[in-house]
């Protein structure tokens, strides 16, 4: 099953001040999120293979839109996540078919490495409602300083038979990250975790 | 002069496909282009406050290009735009109002002339407001196609000593538009308005 696409939207966000302080370079996080049909609305489908494969297709789609508005070699990203907010006529395990089995390979191959899961967060909502997209670091989930979430919203998405589909990746951490743990400088990168 | 100081930046790129209509050849585009500026007169009443007007120029101008470039990098492609302002909750309704000169002036600059008023909207709000910031034709405000809008906002502005700067741009019509009215292959140009 094809994504049937009404609409991608993509922000970047950078952040150049935090309390005064000049943050040098900026720390800048890029979102690509997609409007799509639900093919599944309004009714219980047991299996929800379509899904899964526009999981996938969104996977490279978004992921390369994101790292395109950050204007950075898929490389270079250090930190990224996922999220979905289905329609009201939807089912959440609509959101989980397209994020979990199938999205993240392609979503890695556009990054050239992500040995980390990637966070995800999900939900089901009307237009307008802000999804929270987690933020870790790609290689160790440990990193503390990359910890972070994106909101991001979108005013007439998702509709009752849509879902919205979102990845996001960044440049950097927090603007003034000094909590401790793990920093990115010590990753191993071997587990996904350290 | 008071500094224009930037906390942070945000650009959003939207590509509408369809609206549940017939998907025209050529996707609609839509960006809006964010900043996050301390207020230099929150908290008290300056009578002199005009003189930021030209301060905010450069930033307003940087925009209006980002906006362009966002859009594909041909100004000729630009055919619709709008301006707005959200001041902090210690600011003051008229301190929005500092950003039509410069937000205008920018966006004209930038796309080499276009004779149409700015349309624009302000309020004062807390971090998370929104705003719709109203689009019209460049070069003739009675384009009933190019009435249009786009929704604004993000998480953590304004703070209330900041402002929140916004300039919009469209490459097309509403995507399905069909109520009549001017058209934009009728347009004069010469006062703006037909």
């Amino acid at each position: 099953m094809k994504a049937q696409i009404r609409k991608i939207v993509t922000v970047v966000e950078e952040t150049d001040r935090e309390m005064d302080r000049q943050i040098d370079p900026p720390v800048r996080r890029a979102a690509a999120i997609a409007v799509i049909a639900n093919p599944h609305a309004g009714k219980y489908v047991e299996d929800l293979t379509g899904l899964i494969d526009i999981g996938e297709e969104l996977g490279g789609l978004l992921a390369e839109r994101a790292v395109a508005a950050l204007g950075i070699a898929g490389d270079r990203v250090e930190s990224y996540g996922k999220a979905a907010a289905v329609g009201e006529n939807g089912e959440l395990e609509h959101a989980a078919a397209i994020l979990h089995p199938k999205l993240g390979a392609p979503f890695r191959r556009v990054l050239g490495k992500g040995a980390a899961l990637i966070p995800s967060s999900k939900k089901r909502g009307g237009p307008g409602v802000a999804l929270d997209i987690p933020l870790g670091h790609k290689d160790a989930a440990f990193v503390r300083s990359h910890f972070d979430g994106m909101e991001v919203r979108i005013n007439d998405a998702p509709r009752a038979d849509e879902i919205m589909v979102a990845v996001a990746v960044t440049d950097s951490g927090r603007p003034l990250p000094r909590v401790g743990g793990l920093s990115k400088n010590e990753i191993k990168g071997e587990d996904g975790l350290r | 002069m008071a500094d224009v100081t930037v906390r942070k930046r945000i650009l959003t790129v939207e590509e509408i496909f369809h609206e549940r209509g017939p998907a025209p050849a050529r996707p609609q585009k839509r960006a809006s282009a964010l900043a996050i500026v301390r207020n230099p007169f929150a908290g008290r009443y300056v009578e002199e406050i005009a003189p930021f007007m030209d301060d905010l120029k450069p930033l307003g101008l940087e925009m209006a290009k980002t906006l362009i470039a966002a859009l594909g990098g041909d100004p000729r492609a630009i055919e619709g735009y709008g301006k707005g302002a959200i001041v902090g909750e210690a600011g003051e309704l008229e301190h929005g109002a500092l950003w039509h000169v410069p937000g205008g002036y920018a966006m004209r600059e930038a796309l080499g002339g276009a004779k149409a008023i700015v349309a624009s909207t302000k309020k004062v709000g807390g971090p998370g407001t929104r705003l719709d910031v109203p689009v019209t034709h460049i070069d003739a405000s009675y384009v009933r196609s190019h009435f249009d809008a786009i929704e604004v906002g993000i998480a953590d502005a304004p703070r209330a000593d900041e402002l929140l700067l916004a300039l919009a741009m469209t490459t097309g019509p509403r995507v399905h538009a069909r109520v009549g009215g001017l058209a934009a292959n009728e347009i004069k140009g010469e006062d703006g308005l037909r």
